[in-house]
């Protein structure tokens, strides 16, 4: 993977979204002194490469509603935490899906879903989708529900370096 | 404060979250898909976002592609410490969000920092300057999500 000067200033210019016109590239491309063709054939590029996820829009969670959020947490056996970790992600209401390590004796925790919902009572029901899905395999599990947030800062995505 | 959404809004919203084509009209076809003008369709997307139904609208990068350093880190902190720790904590610009959650370990940070060495750096710091034990869970995988709001 590389990443050139103008792939670093397109990034920088598009981080922060892109405006909302008809043709929003031609617009960036503008100010970046290049061609609409130029831009998507590089933007195309970065998301070829699996730098860029995704064109699109952000829903906001607690703006439509869905303001309890729950980090689920399992304890699987380490054979199979791979193959059943893509089959909760897969699940339509997981926003989040990880491997982490344990941290053992306080942490015996090794899949992490994060799940959102209108009220803790639906994240809990889709807790127990989840617990259907991993059946035997599930050791243990606990649910985290965050109850402040602390900080929330944008991401910022360096697009200085290289 | 709350407006409702129509169905037309939600639809939008719904589609919105599809990956949009990289080509010079990509709001055409959501016109085309929904019956309505392109022009509509900028307007209702702006309209969305500035009454704070879209955070944003764009590319959505992988931050660790471009080359940052991220961690999920969790402590334990006593009840009557909590406020204290906290403002050494969030003190630290590498730590990216922090939430409270109700558990033993009842705060829950993501460290973001330009290379692998400064996550164990900043958590060694926050130890120092909390004398609390900072545990580390970074991803040793992403699986793959198909998330949606249902709008």
């Amino acid at each position: 993977m590389t990443l050139d000067t103008k792939d670093r200033a397109i990034i920088e210019a598009t981080q922060a979204g892109l405006p909302l016109v008809p043709q929003p590239f031609a617009v960036v491309a503008e100010t970046l002194d290049m061609s609409e063709n130029e831009l998507l054939a590089r933007l195309k590029s970065l998301k070829s490469q699996g730098i860029i996820r995704r064109i699109g829009a952000a829903p906001n969670h607690y703006r439509l509603g869905m303001t309890a959020n729950g980090m689920s947490v399992w304890d699987i056996d380490d054979k199979v935490v791979d193959e059943l970790g893509e089959q909760v992600g897969s699940l339509s209401f997981v926003t989040h899906c990880y491997r982490r390590p344990r941290a053992l004796p306080v942490w015996r925790y090794n899949l992490f879903a994060m799940v959102h919902g209108n009220s803790r009572e639906e994240v809990l029901i889709k807790r127990d989708r989840i617990a259907d899905l991993l059946g035997e395999a599930c050791r243990a599990s606990d649910i985290l529900f965050s109850t402040r947030i602390l900080k929330k800062t944008g991401m910022r995505l360096s697009g200085q370096k290289g | 404060m709350t407006r409702d959404l129509s169905k037309l809004d939600r639809q939008l919203i719904n589609r919105l979250q599809d990956d949009l084509p990289l080509v010079s009209n990509p709001f055409a076809t959501i016109g085309d898909d929904l019956g309505l003008s392109e022009q509509d369709i900028v307007d209702k997307v702006r309209q969305l976002r500035d009454d704070g139904f879209l955070t944003r609208f764009g590319p959505f990068f992988d931050a660790e592609a471009l080359g940052g350093a991220f961690c999920l880190c969790a402590m334990s902190v006593p009840e009557d410490r909590f406020e204290d720790v906290l403002t050494k904590v969030n003190a630290h610009a590498e730590v990216a969000h922090n939430y409270e959650r109700d558990h033993r370990l009842n705060m829950w940070f993501v460290l973001a920092t330009e290379s692998r060495g400064d996550i164990m750096r900043t958590a060694k710091e926050i130890e120092h300057d909390t004398g609390l034990e900072v545990l580390l869970f970074p991803k040793k995988r992403e699986f793959f999500v198909g998330f949606r709001v249902n709008a």
